[in-house]
Parts: structure tokens; sequence; C-alpha cells
């Protein structure tokens, strides 16, 4: 082997590993980028951090009554951006494990021109999220509301009786439902 | 390690044959593809960032030296040039806090351990000509240039509250985000940007450098340990950096371009940005200690006159914790609200690093245990990195536990245990690496006299400094304040005697360098003797612009 040819050698084998490398990189750029659909994910399936799931009417008529009952309460928050009230109807409330209630929440516009707000939500204490089943929620539509409108929003809402099954949950006496409404900017777009 | 047989004849008579063309000064150091001139370079920066990085540093022991705040508002109104208010000086503590931790990582140990010494030494080590890319090698130094102005820019800039990137080096939304309007923390996350294109463009020379580049007979399990511990750096940074570079580019345009992702508001989740950021941040810390790792290694068998004790176990002990440093991130993140059983799990992840860590230090005192020991200048400073590092590895082993992090967390005493580590730990390691290699690099030798002078007095000077943190931390101090109660008044006063002693420590480093360069005794090839066998001790001091022109031979 002449010198020249193995000067070329080693630099396509160089040209080789360097792209290689340069397309791990590259892998954990998209990496970093797919985590926020899998946090979001993971959060969703886990209950993760008092995320709440969602069950449908006819999976809400399949569970099991227990005999034992839940404290609920229920707490509101306004981001500063936002001129509303918003308070819950009834603070506490007391339901059987497995039956669905219902909660209202009362929000008014108190500025002169139509807002359209969301909400985001969590339980805690926060491993009794995957237990907390939300058949219907103003939380998963935007809410516009007209200048000085009043608005009942309500919350169709059960609590998974396998939660007395876990044992990092059968200790749970009550569970505290927080809403936080935050204007929607049209420009923002959510991740 | 395995013993190097290629005798210096071999080696010598081909490399002095060819005419040692030098290139023109310009040419030379302005667009290098030469690597041990880019080494110089980095070198060169990572001790300017330092002694900015350090005096900011000081800046911050003087205002912390007693309680109340003494001198923030005039140095702030200083820079604003008008009269700044309470919260104006209270921002630039944020900013001096900032700027001190992403130069010392960023621009001072990093390039100074990766870019200096690996740059210099990777090559000769495994009997190559020069790196696999050397004009990418040049566009390293470079990009990081830009990145260093970038930052230091943005402390002229508004970045809030005043002027400045006042977000801490972590950069966490929302703080960053809706936290810090102006134009500070946008130049300060490009500063990032560009820095982190550097070390991965460098990485990806390192990996192919040491993959492809070996001479004949240098087989990976021959390699020298200082070798294999820049390979396992270079896989970190290739790991690591680019999730950071998405996670700031995020915050880039969270805050310019109307994304959400780590607003609550959009949906998005701040804590989100944490883990992201940990992920990188982790693998960060062992990419700062690991070179260091390899360094010292080397300087404790040369000194030993002994080869190192396990080479294999060493070697494999720093892939390790390459490997679990990448699954340990969420305990800097232990009071974000994680479920018991995860704090469970990263408690125990984080604890078995502890493992081939042990293993290391275990390995370089067997490697002590019956040798031929002298105790010359690089020697001190690697047996107080062994010392230092595992103080700070113990500190570490406590915080590792998700029950009293919660009491700990963002207290002093995480701030003792990081210097510990780094500060006396990596620091320790890049000056034992500097007087080993500083006559091979200049053909000058050091002062001997002035070397042991600059140790034990910064040994002092960081111990005085870093020690009562621990004190302050366990009785309550919170870090990132620039005031604190009367009760903590005392061990903060000696804190800030201890960095005036450091200081004059590096006073003593500096006029070592200066009269070693101009009146330093000229070094021959292998002033280490017998016990120093790796490749570049084949060499002339300093090496001939071209090496290996013929490559070595490894048996």
């Amino acid at each position: 082997m002449t010198e020249a040819a193995g000067t070329s050698q080693i630099q396509s084998r160089n040209t080789r590993v360097g792209l290689i490398a340069a397309a791990i990189g590259l892998a954990m750029l998209a990496l970093g980028y797919a985590a926020v659909p899998l946090y979001e994910i993971f959060c969703r399936v886990t209950g993760y951090g008092g995320t709440t799931q969602v069950a449908d009417a006819a999976q809400a008529e399949t569970v099991q009554v227990a005999s034992s009952t839940m404290s609920v309460r229920f707490d509101s928050n306004v981001s500063s951006a936002l001129p509303w009230d918003f308070k819950p109807e009834t603070v506490t409330d007391k339901v059987s494990i497995g039956a669905r209630d219902m909660a209202i929440y009362i929000a008014k516009n108190r500025s002169d021109q139509p807002i359209t707000g969301t909400a985001t939500f969590n339980v805690t204490p926060v491993s009794a999220g995957k237990y907390f089943n939300k058949v219907q929620c103003f939380c998963f539509t935007e809410q516009t509301l007209k200048p000085g409108q009043t608005a009942r929003m309500p919350v169709l809402y059960y609590v998974d009786p396998a939660i007395l099954e876990d044992p990092d949950t059968q200790g749970i006496k009550e569970i505290t439902l927080s809403y936080t409404f935050y204007p929607v900017d049209p420009d923002k777009k959510g991740s | 390690m395995t013993t190097i047989a290629a005798t210096p004849g071999e080696v010598h008579a081909d490399a002095e044959e060819h005419h040692d063309h030098v290139p023109p000064f310009f040419q030379r150091w302005f667009m290098s593809t030469n690597h041990k001139d880019i080494g110089t370079l980095y070198l060169i920066f990572a001790v300017v960032a330092g002694i900015i990085g350090g005096a900011i540093s000081g800046l911050m022991r003087m205002e912390l030296a007693e309680p109340g705040i003494q001198y923030l508002q005039g140095w702030a109104s200083m820079m604003q040039g008008s009269a700044a208010t309470e919260d104006q000086g209270l921002h630039l503590w944020n900013v001096l806090i900032t700027a001190h931790g992403l130069i010392m990582v960023f621009f001072m140990v990093m390039p100074a351990m990766i870019g200096g010494f690996g740059n210099w030494f990777v090559p000769i080590m495994i009997g190559a000509p020069d790196m696999a890319f050397p004009r990418m090698n040049n566009i390293s130094f470079w990009l990081l240039v830009p990145a260093f102005i970038l930052l230091l820019g943005s402390t002229f800039v508004p970045g809030g509250t005043g002027l400045g990137a006042g977000t801490g080096w972590t950069v966490y939304a929302p703080l960053s985000t809706s936290g810090s309007q102006g134009p500070a923390v946008d130049m300060a996350i490009l500063s990032l940007h560009l820095a982190g294109a550097s070390s991965i463009l460098g990485a990806i020379n390192f990996i192919t450098t040491i993959f492809n580049m070996r001479a004949p007979g240098m087989t990976i399990n021959k390699m020298p340990l200082f070798v294999w511990s820049v390979l396992v750096t270079a896989f970190l940074l290739l790991l690591a950096l680019p999730v950071l570079a998405a996670a700031i580019t995020m915050l880039l345009t969270d805050r310019n371009f109307q994304t959400a992702f780590f607003d609550a508001a959009g949906g998005g989740d701040p804590v989100l940005y944490q883990h992201l950021f940990w992920f990188f941040g982790h693998p960060e810390v062992y990419i700062m200690i690991l070179p260091g790792f390899g360094m010292v290694s080397h300087i404790i068998a040369t000194f030993s006159k002994k080869p190192v004790f396990g080479y294999l176990g060493m070697a494999y002990a720093m892939v390790a914790i390459g490997v679990v440093g990448f699954i340990v991130w969420a305990h800097h993140m232990f009071t974000v609200g994680l479920s018991v059983n995860l704090k469970m799990y990263f408690t125990a992840a984080t604890m078995v690093i502890a493992v081939p860590t042990g293993i290391k230090i275990f390995s370089w005192i067997a490697t002590m245990w019956g040798g031929s020991l002298s105790f010359k200048t690089p020697m001190v400073w690697a047996i107080g990195f062994i010392f230092m590092f595992t103080v700070g590895g113990v500190t570490g082993v406590v915080l590792a536990n998700g029950g009293i992090d919660d009491a700990m967390h963002d207290t002093y005493y995480v701030v003792a245990h990081f210097h510990y580590v780094l500060s006396l730990g990596a620091v320790f390691s890049m000056f034992a690496g500097f007087y080993y290699w500083f006559p091979k690099m200049s053909g000058r030798m050091y002062n001997e006299l002035l070397g042991q002078l600059h140790f034990w007095i910064f040994f002092i000077g960081v111990n005085v400094l870093f020690f009562p943190m621990h004190f302050l931390g366990v009785q309550g101090m919170p870090r990132r304040y620039a005031d604190y109660p009367e009760q903590f008044a005392y061990w903060n006063e000696i804190a800030s005697y201890g960095y005036a002693i450091m200081g004059i420590g590096m006073l003593v480093f500096f006029a070592n360098i200066g009269y070693s360069l101009f009146a330093g005794r000229r070094a021959e090839g292998n002033y280490w003797g017998e016990g120093a066998t790796t490749l570049e001790w084949t060499l002339s001091s300093p090496p001939p612009f071209h090496q290996f022109e013929t490559l070595p031979q490894i048996k």
C-alpha cells in the first residue's frame, strides 16, 4: 500500500466515524425535542404530578361504588393577567368512592370585553392523580366569557375504587382538585 | 497501564529529519490547524477566563464578608452610569453568580481540560500526527471566543431588573423567560449555543481521532488512561450537549417567538426545563472531572515509579461513571414534587456512582502503595486532588439522599459540596496536569519552590474558603442571596479570608509561569525519568511542530 493510498483510506474512515458521531449528536437534539410530547404523555398516562385521568361516560357506568367515602376540596386560582372572578360553588364535598359527582365552578368576566381563558389543573396528593377521573370538564376546552358575563362551569368526576387497593394511596382521605385559569394568547401555541 | 515500548531514538530520528516548518505568526496562531498550537490557545483562553471568573467570585466574597449590602448598589451604579436602585443592586448579585458559574464551567474548566490538555496530549499519547479533523479543531476554538464575548457583553445590556443576565447558570424558566425582559438573557443563551457547538465539534473530533488514528499496536485496552478519560468525556459531550441545545432553544423561542414549552398558561411545564437541563447538567459535572481523573492517574503512576494499579478497572470505572451519570439527573431536583418511588430510585442510582469512583480512589492509593514516591509539585497537587475530591464525594453521598436533600437543597452545604469536587477537585487536577506537562509544552522547567508554595497557599486558602460553607449550609443559610442574618456572619467572614489566601496563591502561580517562561531551565525530553512511560516522553520538549510522521510501533 502506498502512503497516499493509506492517507486517503484513513481520511475516508475518519469521515465515516465523524459523520456517525454527528448523527448521534443530531439524534440527541431530536430526543431533546421529543421529550416535550413524551413528557406530556408520561404525565397523562401515569397521573404524574397529580395529572387527572379522562374517562368516558360508558366507562363511568361500569364502576363499582365502594362503601367508603372521600372528601374532595375544590381550589381555584386566576392568573393576574386575566380579569376574571373564579370560585367553586361549594368548597368541599363528600362523595362515595366510585360514584359520579358534579361540582360547579362559577366564573365572571369583570372586564368590558370578551375574553377567552383556559384552565390548567391537577390534584393533590399528587399520587391520587391516577385515580381521579373526569368524565366531563370545562377544562377540556377553552372558555369564552362576554363582558360582565357569569358562567357556571361543571366538572363531572369520580374517584376510581382502585385507589383503595394501591398501597401508596389507600391512606388518602381527602383530595384537592385545583384549577388555574389563564388567558388564551391567540399568538401563543401550546407545546 | 501498559508500558509503551517505543524507545526515544526510534521516534526521534524520523521526526527531526523533516524540516520543522513553522508558519508565520498570524497564520500560526489565528488560522492554526496544529493540535499543539490549538491546545495552547485553549489553555491561554482558559487562564484568561479563569482570571475573570475568579475575580467575579472575589467580588462575591467581598460583598458576603459581612451581613448587609455593602457594595452591590455602588457597583450597579458604576456599571449603568446612573444611580441604581436597591433592586438593581440585588440584580447585579444574580448577574455575578450567573457569570461566575457559566464562565468557570464553559470557559475555564472545559476549555482547559478538554480543549487544552486533550488537544495537546491525546494525539501524542496515541501516536497520531494530529487530530482527525484539524480544521474543525480550529473552528471549535474560535467558536469559543465569540461565545465568551457574547456572555461578557450581556452584562452591559438590560436583563430585566437591571443590566445583565441574572438567571443562575441553570437558566431556569420562568425566571429566564417572562422574568427577564431585555436582550441580556438572549445573549447569554446564544453564548451557550456557541460554546455548546464548539464542544460538540470537539467531541466528534476526539472520538474520531481516538477510534481511527491510534498508532499500530495501540489497541483500545492499551490506551493511556488520559486518552480513555477524554474518550468517555467526548461521548458524554456528544450525548448531553445537544439536549441542552434543545432546552435553551426552547427557552429562546418561549422568550421571542410566542411558544409555550415552559409556560403553564400555554400548556407547558417549567419542570420539564429542569429535567432537560439536568439531563445535560449531570453528565456535565463528569465532563468537568473525568479528564482530571485521567491526568491524576498518569501523575500518580509517574511519581510512584509504578504502572497504575488496576488499569482495566480504572478505564472501565470511567465508562461506568459516564453511563450511570445519565440516569441520575433528578437528584438535582428532589424538591420539585417527585414521588417517593422516584426519589428512592434516584437516591439509589446516585449512590451507585460511589462504587466506580471508589474503585478509582482505591486504585490511586494502591498505585502509591509500595511505590518509590517523590513529592514533586504535580504529585502534591494530585494527592491534594484525591483528598479534596474524596471530601466532596462524601458530602455528595449525603446529598444523594432524597430525604436529606429536602433540608439541604439550595443551601451552602450544596455550594460547599460542588466546590470541593470542582473548585478543589477539578482545579487541583488541572494544576497537577499543568505542572506535569508545562515543561513538555513550553520547553522550560517550572520553578519547584514556587510550585510547592503555590500548592500550600492555595490548599490552605480554598479549605478556609469552602469548608465553613458546610457549617453555614447545615445551619440553613440559603445560596444565591447577597445578604444574610447576623448568625451567619462568623463563618462568612472566615470564608472571605480564605478567598484572599487563595488569591495570594494564584499570584505565586502567575509569578511561576512568568519566571519559567523567561528564565526556566531548559527541559529535556523525559524530565520525569523512568516513571513517565507514555509516548509524549519519547519526544523532545517542546515536541517538534509535526510529530510522528512515521508512526511509532507499540509493542
